[in-house]
């Protein structure tokens, strides 16, 4: 068992209040595992990234433990998360190409970045060439300032680079949100690729493209305000959800070969709850056509088949 | 069925209309906790009341002889006397409302042509922007104090208003240079490009939808404009180009020194100016980077 | 209504214009009244250069655009506050459109002050009332609000309102769901259905085949400023004949089908016309009844 979150709050302190962005989330990533974590704006999947890997000074960690590798990971704390930071935890941000230094080259600022860890550049070279290669990329990307690449070249570099001392847990953080259909695919595909190889061993891929998890995720778990909704494998999800927002969420995406004369396909009316006050019971019940009495009651995260998780009285009760 | 209403709205999103109240309240929380900006306004705010209610207090020639000379600070002479015999706290307060005059006309001057000429610019582009930022760039690099140097010993200055228009004509190239960056993304906007699909001119755009998002830029601009005014002309004043039947706290210094004040020990003459000017531009520079942290979130440490 | 002949965009970079990038290369299509196109593109495909050219935010290097016969380049000041009395943009990042410092009523002022001056208190709340009803939008919901307070969908569904307002012919909506979460991005969509149908003709620019398909009568793909292939949707989705829409279709995630192609868009092997097709200046030739593809000149390869 690679990853086990247990009851993970965080917030945001800001003057008007504790914004609870992530509310109680419980799950495990095992070995090996791609699990995506799906959801719209709002729901909390970033700061679900951010906080295993601790990059933001503004939230806390309210309650909860996160382990790794059956080790706990001091998510409260800034100096001890440092040891566990790119070498156990790596993430790949979201602009992930911008995030080069542009006066620097890429072999200089690779370099200063393993020094930071405490990493012998010379003695990483043959294994950063190599995995160089195997992207498509050869040594002479070293050599170069980032505004020398193209837009997929650096992100395969950034890819390469999150992943060069084998980390237990990546993750991605809408890798593929800015991106064109084709570097995409690349993308996606070199996800696959990494964990594969056994660069790393599980992956947390955030995004809201269910199509794009449904390609590349052995798991898919859907976040809705701060909390989890449902969980199963890719193809469970898609196929037959059993939550009424991924139901409705799925229903609202036009695949190719669907035409508007057709069939209409509707939305979810409203907005999701502001998480300052967060409304009490099932927080996705204003927005829900099969809300009832007892939806008052926050329903629990229940597996409800083995591996396959939802909260929802309809579905649980 | 839930209707449309409730979900639009739904739990929690009363928030939403304190929420304006909110944004002000916020930024005026950040203002007053700011160290730098309430140390900062506070020298400047304590020494414009000096130059405001200082006259009130002495009397209404400070080129008036007749005082002992060369006296020490003492109760009756506040800041005691010149070498010659005058009040020099009377010199202090009327050179000290000369220099917040000089430093906002100059700092109104520079400002309006720095906006004009970034506006522009930064609006328009093309062939426009290149010959602006010509301009600007030769006005910037011309050594503006040997330029102000000997165009006040030809002309002679007669007044603060011709030494602060002086000086505005020639600090405005770097305001010029900023506002025409800031112009530039915000001229890329959506809502600049959806104003020209209403129908609104270049004027009104600038004016309407380019400046009110610069208004706290152009605030910090302004007053980084006067404090540089401020010392310019003190500047001036000392090397006695500024206007000499006018008392400012540059000329004390320049009388100071052309009688000898350091040798003969009479620092009560010399330091006040000083010590007036270095607080007042460092006052108005301090302030302006507890501003910048108040309008720009991102750099505030909490 | 709207057409475009050999539009060409060139811009000039570098001091005083010395370099030159080409963003848009010889792009010719029309759109009638009522009818959808979709103007399908990667980043760099020159999609909302067009777009900006026919809201005349931007001038055709060479070639030429004319709405209901008349072209662009000739139309005066006041012709052209006529023109977008007619012709109306909604962009892609909502909280871009609106100015920050006033409240989102404003954008509808304007449109009110420049377009319907005549207009008595009564008449315009009336007007105003039906446009945000055909938006699906409560007055009370969105009147008087600034934009951060308002969501993007609001947002995005406030900006089709106030193109509603005029009356518009035609509507050019540049990725305007691209930053809306997946669960608003199907109403606003619909939005452009219901548009349709009061016979308002529409650009469509996207980077979404999916989006492009759902919507759209007529299709365009555009690649590096040059139109790739062009027709009606159903048949550049169900046959596509270019190299590029073919690998770009093999590309694009979808629900309940997993990649099998291995196929780069941006490596697609060369496309030559077929022995005896006509190949006309605007470099395109025709596979099917109106559906054009494009033949790749060797530089493109």
């Amino acid at each position: 068992m690679t990853l086990a979150v247990d009851n993970l709050r965080v917030y945001y302190r800001t003057l008007k209040g504790d914004v609870k962005a992530l509310d109680g989330v419980t799950f495990t990533v095992d070995d090996g595992e791609i699990m995506g974590l799906a959801g719209e704006s709002g729901c909390g999947k970033t700061t679900l990234g951010k906080s295993l890997i601790r990059l933001d000074g503004r939230m806390f960690v309210q309650e909860g433990t996160v382990h790794l590798d059956g080790v706990e990971l001091p998510l409260s704390d800034d100096k001890g998360m440092n040891a566990f930071r790119y070498r156990e935890v790596s993430i790949v941000p979201q602009y992930a190409m911008s995030a080069m230094n542009p006066i620097r080259k890429i072999g200089r600022m690779i370099s200063e970045l393993l020094d930071s860890r405490g990493v012998s550049y010379d003695e990483t070279l043959p294994e950063l060439s190599r995995r160089l290669g195997l992207v498509g990329l050869d040594d002479s990307v070293l050599d170069r300032y980032p505004i020398e690449l193209s837009g997929g070249m650096k992100q395969r570099t950034v890819m390469v680079l999150s992943t060069l001392l084998n980390p237990s847990l990546l993750i991605a953080d809408e890798l593929t949100s800015a991106l064109d259909v084709s570097t995409q695919k690349a993308v996606a595909e070199m996800l696959v690729e990494f964990r594969d190889r056994k660069f790393v061993k599980s992956t947390i891929v955030i995004t809201h493209d269910l199509s794009i998890l449904y390609q590349i995720a052995d798991t898919i778990l859907i976040m809705y305000a701060g909390k989890l909704v449902e969980k199963g494998t890719a193809t469970q999800i898609t196929e037959d959800p059993k939550h009424p927002y991924t139901q409705l969420l799925l229903g609202s995406l036009p695949e190719v070969g669907l035409r508007f004369e057709d069939q209409r396909l509707t939305g979810i009316p409203g907005r999701p709850p502001s998480l300052l006050n967060p409304p009490t019971g099932c927080r996705f019940r204003a927005r829900c056509p099969l809300a009832h009495d007892k939806c008052v009651e926050e329903p629990p995260f229940v597996e409800i088949e083995p591996g396959r998780f939802a909260a929802c009285w309809k579905v649980t009760a | 069925m839930v209707t449309p209403a409730l979900a639009e709205t739904g739990e929690g999103a009363g928030q939403k209309e304190p929420e304006q109240r909110g944004k002000r309240f916020e930024a005026l929380h950040f203002a007053f906790h700011n160290t730098k900006l309430v140390i900062g306004l506070t020298i400047v705010l304590l020494l414009l009341a000096v130059a405001i209610i200082g006259p009130y207090f002495t009397s209404s020639d400070p080129f008036a002889f007749g005082y002992p000379t060369g006296q020490p600070p003492s109760s009756h002479y506040w800041f005691g006397t010149t070498a010659p015999g005058q009040d020099v706290f009377c010199q202090f307060v009327y050179g000290l409302r000369s220099s917040f005059i000089v430093g906002a006309l100059a700092a109104l001057v520079a400002g309006l042509i720095g906006m004009a000429i970034g506006f522009i610019g930064g609006y328009r582009g093309g062939i426009v922007d290149d010959i602006l930022s010509m301009l600007t760039n030769v006005v910037l690099v011309i050594p503006t104090l040997a330029v102000l140097i000997i165009v006040a010993a030809y002309l002679s200055v007669g007044s603060l208003t011709s030494e602060a228009i002086l000086i505005g004509l020639t600090s405005w190239p770097w305001a010029a240079r900023a506002i025409r960056a800031q112009t530039f993304s915000l001229a890329a906007r959506d809502f600049v490009n959806l104003a020209r699909l209403s129908g609104r001119g270049t004027t009104r755009v600038v004016v309407n939808e380019i400046a009110p998002n610069m208004s706290s830029y152009l605030f910090l601009v302004f007053i980084l404009l006067f404090g540089g005014s401020v010392l310019t002309a003190a500047t001036l004043d000392f090397l006695g180009l500024g206007p000499s039947q006018v008392m400012s706290l540059g000329l004390m210094m320049n009388q100071a020194v052309s009688n000898a004040a350091l040798q003969l020990g009479y620092w009560w003459w010399f330091i006040p100016p000083g010590i007036a000017i270095t607080a007042l531009v460092g006052g108005l520079y301090v302030m302006n980077v507890g501003l910048d942290e108040v309008f720009n979130p991102r750099l505030r440490s909490t | 209504m709207l057409e475009l002949k050999g539009v060409t965009k060139v811009f000039k970079t570098g001091m005083f214009g010395k370099e030159e990038t080409v963003a848009v290369s010889n792009v010719s299509f029309a759109v009638e009244p009522g009818e959808v196109v979709s103007l399908i593109g990667e980043s760099g495909s020159g999609k909302t250069t067009v777009g900006r050219m026919i809201l005349r935010l931007a001038e055709p290097t060479t070639g030429a655009i004319s709405f209901d016969g008349t072209d662009l380049a000739t139309l005066s000041r006041r012709q052209l506050r006529r023109y977008y009395g007619h012709v109306q943009g909604v962009f892609q990042d909502p909280f871009s459109s609106y100015n920050p410092v006033y409240k989102v009523d404003r954008v509808l002022g304007m449109v009110r002050s420049s377009y319907l001056p005549g207009l008595s208190t009564s008449e315009w709340k009336a007007k105003l009332s039906d446009s945000l009803e055909a938006v699906s939008l409560e007055p009370r919901d969105v009147l008087g609000k600034y934009p951060h307070q308002l969501s993007g969908g609001q947002l995005q569904r406030l900006m089709i309102a106030r193109a509603l307002l005029l009356d518009i012919k035609f509507l050019v909506a540049d990725e305007i769901i691209s930053m809306l979460d997946a669960s608003t991005r199907i109403d606003v969509l619909n939005l452009l259905g219901d548009l349709k149908a009061r016979g308002v003709g529409i650009l469509f620019i996207t980077h979404d085949l999916s989006l492009g398909n759902y919507i759209s009568d007529k299709t365009l793909i555009l690649r590096r400023g040059r139109i790739a292939e062009y027709g009606p949707t159903p048949k550049v989705f169900g046959n596509p004949s270019h190299a590029y829409t073919q690998a770009l279709l093999a590309s694009v995630p979808q629900l309940h089908r997993k990649w099998t192609t291995t196929a780069d868009p941006n490596a697609a092997p060369v496309t030559s016309a077929p022995v005896g097709a006509v190949v006309g200046e605007d470099g395109l030739f025709e596979v099917d009844k109106g559906h054009f593809v494009a033949v790749d000149e060797g530089e493109l390869a």
